[in-house]
Protein backbone atom coordinates (compact mmCIF):
# COMPACT_ATOMS: atom_id res chain seq x y z
CA UNK A 1 0.00 0.00 0.00
CA UNK A 2 1.22 3.64 -0.62
CA UNK A 3 2.49 6.00 1.63
CA UNK A 4 -0.09 8.34 1.01
CA UNK A 5 -3.07 6.50 2.14
CA UNK A 6 -1.17 5.13 5.05
CA UNK A 7 -1.00 9.32 6.26
CA UNK A 8 -4.36 9.45 5.44
CA UNK A 9 -5.65 6.33 7.63
CA UNK A 10 -3.56 7.72 10.70
CA UNK A 11 -4.14 11.08 10.61
CA UNK A 12 -8.05 10.81 10.36
CA UNK A 13 -7.18 8.17 13.24
CA UNK A 14 -6.09 10.77 15.22
CA UNK A 15 -8.76 13.06 14.71
CA UNK A 16 -10.58 10.62 16.17
CA UNK A 17 -8.89 10.15 18.74
CA UNK A 18 -8.75 13.84 19.57
CA UNK A 19 -12.63 14.78 18.95
CA UNK A 20 -13.10 11.48 21.15
CA UNK A 21 -11.18 13.10 23.89
CA UNK A 22 -13.02 16.30 23.95
CA UNK A 23 -16.31 14.08 23.78
CA UNK A 24 -15.65 12.18 26.86
CA UNK A 25 -14.06 15.34 29.06
CA UNK A 26 -17.44 16.55 30.01
CA UNK A 27 -19.03 12.96 30.69
CA UNK A 28 -15.47 12.23 32.72
CA UNK A 29 -16.34 15.63 34.41
CA UNK A 30 -20.47 14.47 35.64
CA UNK A 31 -18.78 11.13 36.80
CA UNK A 32 -15.93 12.17 38.81
CA UNK A 33 -18.64 14.75 40.74
CA UNK A 34 -20.58 11.85 40.86
CA UNK A 35 -18.62 9.79 42.02
CA UNK A 36 -17.47 12.44 45.00
CA UNK A 37 -21.26 13.00 45.48
CA UNK A 38 -21.70 9.63 46.50
CA UNK A 39 -20.87 9.20 49.76
CA UNK A 40 -23.63 12.13 50.30
CA UNK A 41 -25.87 10.00 48.28
CA UNK A 42 -25.30 6.97 49.75
CA UNK A 43 -26.81 8.30 53.04
CA UNK A 44 -29.65 10.66 51.77
CA UNK A 45 -32.72 9.84 49.75
CA UNK A 46 -32.03 11.56 46.27
CA UNK A 47 -35.36 13.51 46.56
CA UNK A 48 -35.38 14.87 49.44
CA UNK A 49 -31.88 16.40 49.29
CA UNK A 50 -33.39 18.19 45.76
CA UNK A 51 -36.47 19.13 47.99
CA UNK A 52 -35.56 19.82 50.96
CA UNK A 53 -35.22 23.31 51.81
CA UNK A 54 -33.30 23.38 55.45
CA UNK A 55 -29.47 23.82 54.95
CA UNK A 56 -27.26 23.12 57.90
CA UNK A 57 -24.65 21.67 56.95
CA UNK A 58 -23.92 21.06 61.24
CA UNK A 59 -27.07 19.76 61.89
CA UNK A 60 -26.83 17.33 58.68
CA UNK A 61 -29.01 18.99 57.17
CA UNK A 62 -27.94 19.69 52.81
CA UNK A 63 -31.13 20.57 51.10
CA UNK A 64 -30.49 21.84 47.95
CA UNK A 65 -33.59 23.63 46.72
CA UNK A 66 -33.13 26.75 48.15
CA UNK A 67 -29.82 27.21 45.94
CA UNK A 68 -31.40 25.32 42.75
CA UNK A 69 -34.48 28.49 42.64
CA UNK A 70 -31.56 30.82 43.16
CA UNK A 71 -29.40 29.81 40.49
CA UNK A 72 -32.38 29.75 38.56
CA UNK A 73 -33.75 33.33 39.49
CA UNK A 74 -30.55 35.13 38.69
CA UNK A 75 -29.61 33.29 35.53
CA UNK A 76 -33.75 33.76 34.59
CA UNK A 77 -33.54 37.65 35.57
CA UNK A 78 -30.12 38.66 33.95
CA UNK A 79 -31.40 36.96 30.31
CA UNK A 80 -34.74 38.74 30.48
CA UNK A 81 -32.93 41.83 30.77
CA UNK A 82 -29.37 41.65 28.59
CA UNK A 83 -31.45 39.48 25.91
CA UNK A 84 -33.43 42.24 24.62
CA UNK A 85 -30.95 45.07 25.45
CA UNK A 86 -28.31 43.40 23.37
CA UNK A 87 -30.63 42.71 20.63
CA UNK A 88 -31.50 46.34 19.77
CA UNK A 89 -28.23 47.20 20.23
CA UNK A 90 -27.01 44.71 17.43
CA UNK A 91 -29.69 45.98 14.97
CA UNK A 92 -29.24 49.53 15.66
CA UNK A 93 -25.27 49.43 15.56
CA UNK A 94 -25.70 47.06 12.18
CA UNK A 95 -28.19 48.04 10.52
CA UNK A 96 -28.55 52.13 11.06
CA UNK A 97 -25.41 53.47 13.14
CA UNK A 98 -22.48 54.89 11.23
CA UNK A 99 -19.70 53.72 10.94
CA UNK A 100 -17.70 55.62 13.82
CA UNK A 101 -20.66 54.49 16.27
CA UNK A 102 -19.85 50.80 15.51
CA UNK A 103 -16.05 51.42 16.05
CA UNK A 104 -17.18 52.85 19.38
CA UNK A 105 -19.61 49.99 20.65
CA UNK A 106 -16.54 47.69 19.84
CA UNK A 107 -14.21 49.50 21.73
CA UNK A 108 -16.66 49.65 24.63
CA UNK A 109 -17.68 45.81 24.60
CA UNK A 110 -13.78 45.00 24.48
CA UNK A 111 -13.29 47.35 27.74
CA UNK A 112 -16.47 45.89 29.61
CA UNK A 113 -15.62 42.12 28.67
CA UNK A 114 -12.07 42.98 29.95
CA UNK A 115 -13.14 44.09 33.77
CA UNK A 116 -12.38 41.64 36.14
CA UNK A 117 -15.57 40.03 37.88
CA UNK A 118 -14.55 41.21 41.20
CA UNK A 119 -14.94 44.63 39.80
CA UNK A 120 -18.55 44.20 38.98
CA UNK A 121 -19.34 43.10 41.78
CA UNK A 122 -17.54 46.24 43.40
CA UNK A 123 -19.63 48.27 41.48
CA UNK A 124 -22.56 46.18 42.27
CA UNK A 125 -22.07 46.98 45.88
CA UNK A 126 -21.84 50.42 45.80
CA UNK A 127 -24.12 51.36 42.69
CA UNK A 128 -26.55 48.84 42.19
CA UNK A 129 -27.46 47.71 46.06
CA UNK A 130 -28.00 51.17 47.33
CA UNK A 131 -29.75 52.17 44.24
CA UNK A 132 -32.51 48.87 44.86
CA UNK A 133 -32.71 49.45 48.75
CA UNK A 134 -33.24 53.64 48.22
CA UNK A 135 -35.28 54.03 44.92
CA UNK A 136 -36.20 50.97 43.59
CA UNK A 137 -38.03 48.45 45.83
CA UNK A 138 -39.50 51.40 48.14
CA UNK A 139 -41.29 51.98 44.59
CA UNK A 140 -42.82 48.93 44.49
CA UNK A 141 -43.75 49.11 48.05
CA UNK A 142 -40.97 46.30 48.88
CA UNK A 143 -38.45 46.83 51.38
CA UNK A 144 -34.92 45.66 51.20
CA UNK A 145 -31.53 45.21 51.88
CA UNK A 146 -30.36 45.65 48.51
CA UNK A 147 -28.75 42.27 48.32
CA UNK A 148 -30.90 40.63 46.37
CA UNK A 149 -31.37 38.44 43.52
CA UNK A 150 -32.66 41.12 41.75
CA UNK A 151 -29.02 43.06 41.98
CA UNK A 152 -27.31 39.82 41.11
CA UNK A 153 -29.15 39.10 37.63
CA UNK A 154 -28.76 43.38 37.04
CA UNK A 155 -24.82 42.58 37.79
CA UNK A 156 -24.88 39.40 35.40
CA UNK A 157 -26.90 41.17 32.76
CA UNK A 158 -24.18 43.76 32.80
CA UNK A 159 -21.69 41.23 32.34
CA UNK A 160 -23.14 38.95 29.66
CA UNK A 161 -24.33 42.09 27.24
CA UNK A 162 -20.49 42.88 25.96
CA UNK A 163 -20.46 38.55 25.33
CA UNK A 164 -23.84 38.64 23.68
CA UNK A 165 -23.71 41.52 21.82
CA UNK A 166 -20.27 40.31 20.13
CA UNK A 167 -21.65 37.70 18.92
CA UNK A 168 -24.73 38.74 17.68
CA UNK A 169 -23.56 41.60 15.93
CA UNK A 170 -21.17 39.35 14.03
CA UNK A 171 -24.23 37.57 13.17
CA UNK A 172 -25.98 40.33 12.07
CA UNK A 173 -22.64 41.56 9.92
CA UNK A 174 -22.55 38.34 7.77
CA UNK A 175 -25.74 38.66 6.09
CA UNK A 176 -25.60 39.13 2.66
CA UNK A 177 -26.66 42.85 1.84
CA UNK A 178 -28.71 41.33 -1.36
CA UNK A 179 -30.80 39.95 1.43
CA UNK A 180 -31.72 43.22 2.12
CA UNK A 181 -32.21 44.33 -1.63
CA UNK A 182 -34.46 41.96 -2.51
CA UNK A 183 -36.76 42.71 0.53
CA UNK A 184 -36.22 46.33 -0.30
CA UNK A 185 -36.70 45.95 -4.22
CA UNK A 186 -40.13 43.90 -3.30
CA UNK A 187 -41.55 46.83 -1.73
CA UNK A 188 -41.09 46.08 2.18
CA UNK A 189 -39.67 49.27 4.47
CA UNK A 190 -36.38 49.19 6.29
CA UNK A 191 -38.17 48.17 9.09
CA UNK A 192 -40.16 45.55 7.83
CA UNK A 193 -36.91 44.21 6.38
CA UNK A 194 -35.52 44.09 9.66
CA UNK A 195 -38.49 41.99 11.31
CA UNK A 196 -39.36 39.36 8.25
CA UNK A 197 -35.94 39.22 6.81
CA UNK A 198 -33.15 39.79 8.74
CA UNK A 199 -34.02 38.25 12.17
CA UNK A 200 -35.26 35.73 10.79
CA UNK A 201 -32.34 34.57 9.04
CA UNK A 202 -30.67 35.63 11.89
CA UNK A 203 -32.65 33.97 14.79
CA UNK A 204 -30.92 30.73 14.82
CA UNK A 205 -27.66 32.61 15.96
CA UNK A 206 -29.72 35.16 18.29
CA UNK A 207 -30.83 32.01 20.14
CA UNK A 208 -27.53 30.37 20.14
CA UNK A 209 -25.66 33.74 21.16
CA UNK A 210 -27.92 33.77 24.02
CA UNK A 211 -27.33 30.36 25.24
CA UNK A 212 -23.74 31.25 25.56
CA UNK A 213 -24.34 33.85 27.17
CA UNK A 214 -26.28 32.68 30.01
CA UNK A 215 -24.01 28.95 29.95
CA UNK A 216 -21.33 31.69 30.48
CA UNK A 217 -23.66 33.51 33.31
CA UNK A 218 -24.49 30.50 35.35
CA UNK A 219 -21.04 30.00 35.66
CA UNK A 220 -20.14 33.70 37.08
CA UNK A 221 -19.48 33.50 40.43
CA UNK A 222 -17.93 36.21 42.05
CA UNK A 223 -19.64 39.13 41.32
CA UNK A 224 -23.16 37.49 41.87
CA UNK A 225 -21.88 36.20 45.08
CA UNK A 226 -21.33 39.84 46.30
CA UNK A 227 -24.17 41.12 45.51
CA UNK A 228 -27.34 38.50 46.08
CA UNK A 229 -27.19 38.08 49.98
CA UNK A 230 -26.31 34.70 50.18
CA UNK A 231 -29.05 33.75 52.66
CA UNK A 232 -29.90 29.74 52.02
CA UNK A 233 -33.91 30.55 51.17
CA UNK A 234 -36.11 30.20 48.21
CA UNK A 235 -36.68 34.36 47.83
CA UNK A 236 -40.60 35.33 47.32
CA UNK A 237 -40.02 38.48 45.39
CA UNK A 238 -37.10 39.73 43.78
CA UNK A 239 -36.56 41.77 46.15
CA UNK A 240 -35.36 38.98 48.67
CA UNK A 241 -31.96 37.79 48.91
CA UNK A 242 -30.82 34.53 47.60
CA UNK A 243 -27.97 31.88 46.83
CA UNK A 244 -27.30 30.69 43.94
CA UNK A 245 -25.03 27.16 43.65
CA UNK A 246 -21.66 28.63 42.34
CA UNK A 247 -21.76 31.01 45.48
CA UNK A 248 -22.32 28.27 47.93
CA UNK A 249 -19.29 26.38 46.36
CA UNK A 250 -17.09 29.61 46.09
CA UNK A 251 -18.38 30.76 49.58
CA UNK A 252 -17.38 26.98 51.68
CA UNK A 253 -15.42 25.12 49.87
CA UNK A 254 -12.17 24.96 52.00
CA UNK A 255 -14.05 26.01 54.75
CA UNK A 256 -15.71 22.55 55.45
CA UNK A 257 -13.62 21.94 58.84
CA UNK A 258 -14.53 18.07 59.54
CA UNK A 259 -18.68 17.99 59.19
CA UNK A 260 -19.45 14.74 57.85
CA UNK A 261 -20.69 14.95 54.41
CA UNK A 262 -20.11 18.35 53.62
CA UNK A 263 -17.05 18.49 51.04
CA UNK A 264 -19.43 15.56 49.38
CA UNK A 265 -22.76 17.78 49.33
CA UNK A 266 -20.72 20.58 47.90
CA UNK A 267 -19.57 18.30 45.16
CA UNK A 268 -23.32 17.45 45.12
CA UNK A 269 -24.03 21.37 44.47
CA UNK A 270 -21.28 21.19 41.38
CA UNK A 271 -23.15 18.30 40.14
CA UNK A 272 -26.17 19.78 39.91
CA UNK A 273 -24.93 22.97 38.50
CA UNK A 274 -22.80 20.75 35.70
CA UNK A 275 -26.49 18.81 35.16
CA UNK A 276 -28.42 22.43 34.92
CA UNK A 277 -26.06 23.60 32.26
CA UNK A 278 -25.92 20.35 30.10
CA UNK A 279 -30.21 20.66 30.11
CA UNK A 280 -30.11 24.43 29.20
CA UNK A 281 -27.19 23.77 26.05
CA UNK A 282 -29.66 20.93 25.33
CA UNK A 283 -32.86 22.78 25.03
CA UNK A 284 -31.24 25.60 23.00
CA UNK A 285 -30.01 22.96 20.70
CA UNK A 286 -33.16 21.36 20.15
CA UNK A 287 -34.52 24.88 19.58
CA UNK A 288 -32.09 25.34 16.57
CA UNK A 289 -32.85 21.84 15.76
CA UNK A 290 -36.57 22.65 15.19
CA UNK A 291 -36.02 26.22 13.70
CA UNK A 292 -33.48 24.41 11.42
CA UNK A 293 -36.61 22.30 10.09
CA UNK A 294 -39.27 24.91 9.16
CA UNK B 1 -47.92 64.93 -20.43
CA UNK B 2 -47.10 60.94 -21.61
CA UNK B 3 -43.16 61.10 -21.85
CA UNK B 4 -42.28 58.19 -24.14
CA UNK B 5 -39.16 57.33 -22.34
CA UNK B 6 -39.95 56.01 -18.87
CA UNK B 7 -36.53 56.02 -17.06
CA UNK B 8 -34.21 59.03 -18.00
CA UNK B 9 -30.97 59.54 -16.97
CA UNK B 10 -28.86 62.60 -16.99
CA UNK B 11 -24.84 62.82 -16.13
CA UNK B 12 -24.77 59.67 -13.38
CA UNK B 13 -21.31 59.66 -11.56
CA UNK B 14 -20.98 56.45 -9.23
CA UNK B 15 -17.76 56.60 -7.04
CA UNK B 16 -16.25 54.84 -4.27
CA UNK B 17 -13.33 56.62 -2.42
CA UNK B 18 -10.75 54.81 -5.02
CA UNK B 19 -12.55 54.00 -7.94
CA UNK B 20 -14.92 55.32 -10.61
CA UNK B 21 -17.58 52.86 -10.86
CA UNK B 22 -19.89 54.75 -13.54
CA UNK B 23 -18.79 57.73 -15.25
CA UNK B 24 -21.40 60.41 -17.16
CA UNK B 25 -24.16 58.18 -17.99
CA UNK B 26 -26.82 59.82 -20.23
CA UNK B 27 -29.53 57.45 -21.34
CA UNK B 28 -32.98 57.03 -21.70
CA UNK B 29 -35.03 54.20 -21.36
CA UNK B 30 -38.01 53.32 -23.55
CA UNK B 31 -41.83 52.10 -22.02
CA UNK B 32 -42.87 48.97 -23.11
CA UNK B 33 -39.57 48.03 -25.16
CA UNK B 34 -36.56 46.01 -23.52
CA UNK B 35 -33.38 47.36 -23.28
CA UNK B 36 -30.77 45.33 -23.28
CA UNK B 37 -27.35 46.30 -21.15
CA UNK B 38 -24.06 44.60 -22.78
CA UNK B 39 -20.70 45.27 -21.50
CA UNK B 40 -17.88 42.73 -19.86
CA UNK B 41 -17.49 41.63 -16.58
CA UNK B 42 -17.03 44.80 -14.02
CA UNK B 43 -18.18 47.20 -16.26
CA UNK B 44 -20.71 48.26 -13.58
CA UNK B 45 -23.93 46.99 -15.46
CA UNK B 46 -25.32 45.93 -11.93
CA UNK B 47 -24.24 49.01 -10.25
CA UNK B 48 -26.45 50.91 -13.18
CA UNK B 49 -29.65 48.90 -11.81
CA UNK B 50 -29.18 49.46 -8.04
CA UNK B 51 -29.03 53.29 -8.85
CA UNK B 52 -32.35 52.57 -10.95
CA UNK B 53 -34.31 51.78 -7.56
CA UNK B 54 -32.06 53.13 -5.15
CA UNK B 55 -30.64 50.17 -3.33
CA UNK B 56 -27.02 52.22 -3.59
CA UNK B 57 -28.56 54.20 -0.28
CA UNK B 58 -27.37 50.97 1.11
CA UNK B 59 -23.98 51.07 0.38
CA UNK B 60 -22.36 53.90 2.49
CA UNK B 61 -19.15 53.92 -0.05
CA UNK B 62 -20.60 54.54 -2.90
CA UNK B 63 -21.20 58.15 -3.70
CA UNK B 64 -23.79 58.90 -6.72
CA UNK B 65 -24.66 62.05 -8.02
CA UNK B 66 -26.76 63.36 -11.53
CA UNK B 67 -30.41 62.88 -12.02
CA UNK B 68 -32.53 59.63 -12.70
CA UNK B 69 -35.64 60.36 -13.41
CA UNK B 70 -38.84 57.97 -13.59
CA UNK B 71 -41.60 58.52 -14.71
CA UNK B 72 -40.72 62.54 -14.62
CA UNK B 73 -39.91 62.09 -10.97
CA UNK B 74 -36.49 62.46 -9.96
CA UNK B 75 -36.20 59.95 -6.96
CA UNK B 76 -32.38 61.00 -6.07
CA UNK B 77 -34.39 63.99 -4.41
CA UNK B 78 -34.36 64.12 -0.87
CA UNK B 79 -37.90 64.14 0.19
CA UNK B 80 -38.98 61.17 -2.75
CA UNK B 81 -41.15 58.30 -1.51
CA UNK B 82 -38.74 55.12 -1.90
CA UNK B 83 -40.37 52.60 -0.97
CA UNK B 84 -43.21 53.71 -3.62
CA UNK B 85 -40.29 54.05 -6.03
CA UNK B 86 -39.32 50.58 -5.27
CA UNK B 87 -42.33 49.35 -5.63
CA UNK B 88 -42.64 50.24 -9.42
CA UNK B 89 -39.55 48.11 -10.06
CA UNK B 90 -39.08 44.40 -9.83
CA UNK B 91 -35.43 43.70 -9.35
CA UNK B 92 -34.18 40.02 -10.26
CA UNK B 93 -30.93 39.84 -9.15
CA UNK B 94 -27.80 38.19 -10.68
CA UNK B 95 -27.59 35.70 -8.13
CA UNK B 96 -30.85 34.18 -6.51
CA UNK B 97 -30.92 34.94 -2.99
CA UNK B 98 -33.83 33.57 -1.37
CA UNK B 99 -35.20 34.92 1.52
CA UNK B 100 -35.24 32.90 4.60
CA UNK B 101 -38.74 31.46 4.29
CA UNK B 102 -40.69 29.01 2.72
CA UNK B 103 -40.56 28.74 -1.46
CA UNK B 104 -44.01 29.58 -1.02
CA UNK B 105 -43.80 32.12 1.77
CA UNK B 106 -41.04 33.74 -0.71
CA UNK B 107 -43.31 34.61 -3.24
CA UNK B 108 -46.41 35.57 -0.88
CA UNK B 109 -43.97 38.20 1.15
CA UNK B 110 -43.84 40.68 -1.86
CA UNK B 111 -47.48 40.57 -2.41
CA UNK B 112 -47.80 41.30 1.30
CA UNK B 113 -45.69 44.00 1.84
CA UNK B 114 -47.63 45.81 -0.84
CA UNK B 115 -50.74 45.47 1.44
CA UNK B 116 -52.47 42.66 -0.32
CA UNK B 117 -53.95 40.48 2.67
CA UNK B 118 -56.52 38.87 1.26
CA UNK B 119 -54.98 35.39 1.57
CA UNK B 120 -57.17 33.66 -1.52
CA UNK B 121 -55.65 36.05 -3.68
CA UNK B 122 -52.54 35.66 -2.57
CA UNK B 123 -52.41 31.80 -2.96
CA UNK B 124 -54.18 32.52 -6.48
CA UNK B 125 -51.00 34.62 -7.65
CA UNK B 126 -48.19 32.53 -5.94
CA UNK B 127 -49.79 29.55 -8.24
CA UNK B 128 -50.10 31.40 -10.92
CA UNK B 129 -46.19 33.18 -10.79
CA UNK B 130 -44.80 29.78 -9.86
CA UNK B 131 -46.59 28.43 -12.95
CA UNK B 132 -45.49 31.17 -15.36
CA UNK B 133 -41.68 30.26 -14.32
CA UNK B 134 -42.13 26.81 -14.95
CA UNK B 135 -41.70 26.10 -11.15
CA UNK B 136 -44.69 24.87 -10.09
CA UNK B 137 -44.83 21.35 -11.02
CA UNK B 138 -41.24 21.00 -9.27
CA UNK B 139 -42.91 22.42 -6.16
CA UNK B 140 -46.31 21.98 -5.62
CA UNK B 141 -45.51 19.14 -3.42
CA UNK B 142 -43.26 21.10 -0.57
CA UNK B 143 -44.70 24.70 -1.26
CA UNK B 144 -43.96 24.93 2.89
CA UNK B 145 -40.52 24.11 2.80
CA UNK B 146 -37.40 25.89 3.14
CA UNK B 147 -36.98 27.63 0.02
CA UNK B 148 -32.96 27.42 0.24
CA UNK B 149 -33.37 24.07 -0.10
CA UNK B 150 -34.19 24.42 -4.20
CA UNK B 151 -31.59 24.20 -6.91
CA UNK B 152 -29.84 27.50 -8.03
CA UNK B 153 -31.40 27.16 -10.87
CA UNK B 154 -34.74 26.27 -9.08
CA UNK B 155 -34.14 28.77 -7.07
CA UNK B 156 -33.20 31.52 -9.97
CA UNK B 157 -37.01 30.81 -11.36
CA UNK B 158 -38.36 31.15 -8.08
CA UNK B 159 -36.47 34.77 -7.90
CA UNK B 160 -38.24 35.54 -10.83
CA UNK B 161 -41.36 34.67 -9.60
CA UNK B 162 -40.91 36.46 -6.42
CA UNK B 163 -40.14 39.47 -8.74
CA UNK B 164 -43.13 39.19 -11.20
CA UNK B 165 -46.04 38.65 -8.42
CA UNK B 166 -45.79 42.06 -7.30
CA UNK B 167 -46.44 43.80 -10.72
CA UNK B 168 -44.03 45.86 -11.04
CA UNK B 169 -44.13 48.80 -14.12
CA UNK B 170 -40.33 48.27 -14.52
CA UNK B 171 -38.07 44.72 -14.29
CA UNK B 172 -34.90 44.91 -13.71
CA UNK B 173 -33.56 41.89 -14.87
CA UNK B 174 -29.74 41.12 -13.87
CA UNK B 175 -28.67 37.76 -16.10
CA UNK B 176 -32.07 36.13 -15.41
CA UNK B 177 -31.37 33.40 -17.15
CA UNK B 178 -27.28 31.93 -16.50
CA UNK B 179 -28.35 29.26 -14.30
CA UNK B 180 -31.34 28.30 -16.38
CA UNK B 181 -30.80 25.52 -18.98
CA UNK B 182 -32.03 25.61 -22.49
CA UNK B 183 -35.59 24.66 -22.21
CA UNK B 184 -36.12 26.91 -18.64
CA UNK B 185 -34.28 29.93 -20.14
CA UNK B 186 -36.37 29.80 -23.71
CA UNK B 187 -39.55 29.90 -21.57
CA UNK B 188 -38.20 33.20 -19.67
CA UNK B 189 -37.35 35.05 -22.46
CA UNK B 190 -41.16 33.93 -24.47
CA UNK B 191 -42.32 35.38 -21.15
CA UNK B 192 -40.77 38.42 -21.02
CA UNK B 193 -41.38 39.36 -24.70
CA UNK B 194 -45.01 38.71 -23.70
CA UNK B 195 -44.45 41.04 -20.50
CA UNK B 196 -43.24 43.85 -22.74
CA UNK B 197 -46.95 45.03 -24.11
CA UNK B 198 -47.16 45.91 -20.39
CA UNK B 199 -44.15 46.45 -18.34
CA UNK B 200 -40.52 48.20 -19.46
CA UNK B 201 -37.23 45.64 -19.26
CA UNK B 202 -34.53 46.50 -18.72
CA UNK B 203 -32.53 43.55 -19.06
CA UNK B 204 -28.44 42.84 -18.08
CA UNK B 205 -27.19 39.40 -20.24
CA UNK B 206 -24.47 38.16 -21.58
CA UNK B 207 -25.44 36.17 -23.89
CA UNK B 208 -25.61 37.64 -27.37
CA UNK B 209 -27.81 35.53 -28.98
CA UNK B 210 -30.10 36.35 -26.41
CA UNK B 211 -29.70 39.91 -26.63
CA UNK B 212 -30.73 39.93 -30.39
CA UNK B 213 -33.50 37.48 -29.72
CA UNK B 214 -34.98 39.90 -27.40
CA UNK B 215 -33.80 43.76 -27.88
CA UNK B 216 -36.30 46.78 -28.79
CA UNK B 217 -33.15 49.02 -27.63
CA UNK B 218 -29.00 47.83 -26.70
CA UNK B 219 -26.89 49.67 -24.59
CA UNK B 220 -23.44 48.64 -24.32
CA UNK B 221 -20.88 49.84 -21.75
CA UNK B 222 -17.03 49.66 -21.05
CA UNK B 223 -15.64 50.35 -17.97
CA UNK B 224 -18.20 52.27 -16.18
CA UNK B 225 -19.31 54.20 -19.41
CA UNK B 226 -21.97 53.92 -22.37
CA UNK B 227 -19.79 53.62 -25.31
CA UNK B 228 -22.94 53.38 -28.10
CA UNK B 229 -26.52 52.92 -27.77
CA UNK B 230 -29.16 52.36 -30.19
CA UNK B 231 -31.22 49.98 -32.71
CA UNK B 232 -30.39 45.72 -32.41
CA UNK B 233 -29.37 46.24 -35.96
CA UNK B 234 -27.36 49.33 -35.71
CA UNK B 235 -25.52 47.72 -32.51
CA UNK B 236 -24.70 44.38 -34.13
CA UNK B 237 -24.63 45.06 -37.81
CA UNK B 238 -23.09 48.35 -38.11
CA UNK B 239 -21.28 48.81 -34.53
CA UNK B 240 -19.27 51.95 -34.71
CA UNK B 241 -16.55 51.21 -32.12
CA UNK B 242 -13.30 49.11 -31.94
CA UNK B 243 -14.03 48.38 -28.32
CA UNK B 244 -17.52 47.15 -29.57
CA UNK B 245 -16.21 45.20 -32.66
CA UNK B 246 -14.08 43.17 -30.65
CA UNK B 247 -16.92 42.56 -27.58
CA UNK B 248 -19.55 41.34 -30.68
CA UNK B 249 -16.48 39.38 -32.15
CA UNK B 250 -15.92 37.27 -29.54
CA UNK B 251 -19.02 36.72 -28.23
CA UNK B 252 -19.62 34.79 -31.37
N1 LIG C 1 -20.73 48.31 -3.02
C1 LIG C 1 -19.59 48.45 -3.72
N2 LIG C 1 -18.49 48.93 -3.13
C2 LIG C 1 -17.34 49.07 -3.81
N3 LIG C 1 -17.20 48.76 -5.10
C3 LIG C 1 -18.26 48.27 -5.76
C4 LIG C 1 -19.52 48.08 -5.10
N4 LIG C 1 -20.38 47.58 -6.00
C5 LIG C 1 -19.71 47.45 -7.14
N5 LIG C 1 -18.43 47.87 -7.02
C6 LIG C 1 -17.40 47.87 -8.08
O1 LIG C 1 -17.97 48.43 -9.24
C7 LIG C 1 -17.52 47.78 -10.39
C8 LIG C 1 -18.70 47.36 -11.23
O2 LIG C 1 -19.41 46.35 -10.56
P1 LIG C 1 -20.77 45.76 -11.13
O3 LIG C 1 -21.23 44.71 -10.18
O4 LIG C 1 -21.70 46.87 -11.40
O5 LIG C 1 -20.28 45.07 -12.49
P2 LIG C 1 -21.12 44.27 -13.57
O6 LIG C 1 -21.03 45.02 -14.83
O7 LIG C 1 -22.45 43.96 -13.05
O8 LIG C 1 -20.26 42.94 -13.72
P3 LIG C 1 -20.76 41.43 -13.95
O9 LIG C 1 -21.08 41.31 -15.40
O10 LIG C 1 -19.58 40.61 -13.59
O11 LIG C 1 -21.93 41.20 -13.08
C9 LIG C 1 -16.65 46.63 -9.92
O12 LIG C 1 -15.30 46.98 -10.12
C10 LIG C 1 -16.97 46.49 -8.46
O13 LIG C 1 -15.83 46.10 -7.76
MG1 LIG D 1 -23.43 42.26 -12.46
Amino acid sequence: MNREKWIEILSEKWMLLATLLMCMLPLSMGIGLLIESMPLLQQYRLGSLIRNSAWSPAEGKFGMISFIVGTLWVTGLSLCMAAPVSLLVSIYVTQYAKPWLMRTIHIVMDILAGIPSVVYGVWGVLVIVPWISQKLAPTFGYSSSGYCILSGGLVLAVMSIPYILHLQIEIFRTIPIELKEVSLSLGATYWETIKHVLLRQARRGIIASVGLGISKALGETIAVLMVVGNVPQIPENIFQAGYPLPALIANNYGEMMSVPHYLSALMFASLILFLIICLFNSVSHWIIYKINRI
Amino acid sequence: MYNNDIIRIENLHVTTATQVILKDINLKIPRNRITVILGPSGCGKTTLLKCLNRLTDLHPQLQVSGKVWIDDEDIFQPNVDVIAVRKKMGLLSQRPYPLPMSIYQNVAYGLKMQGIADKHTIRERVQHYLEEVGLWKEVKDRLHSPASKLSIGQQQRLCLARGLAVQPEIILADEPTSALDPISSKKIEEKFLELKSDYTLVLVTHILRQAKRLADHVIFMYLGEVIEQGTPQEIFEHPQTTILREYLKSGH
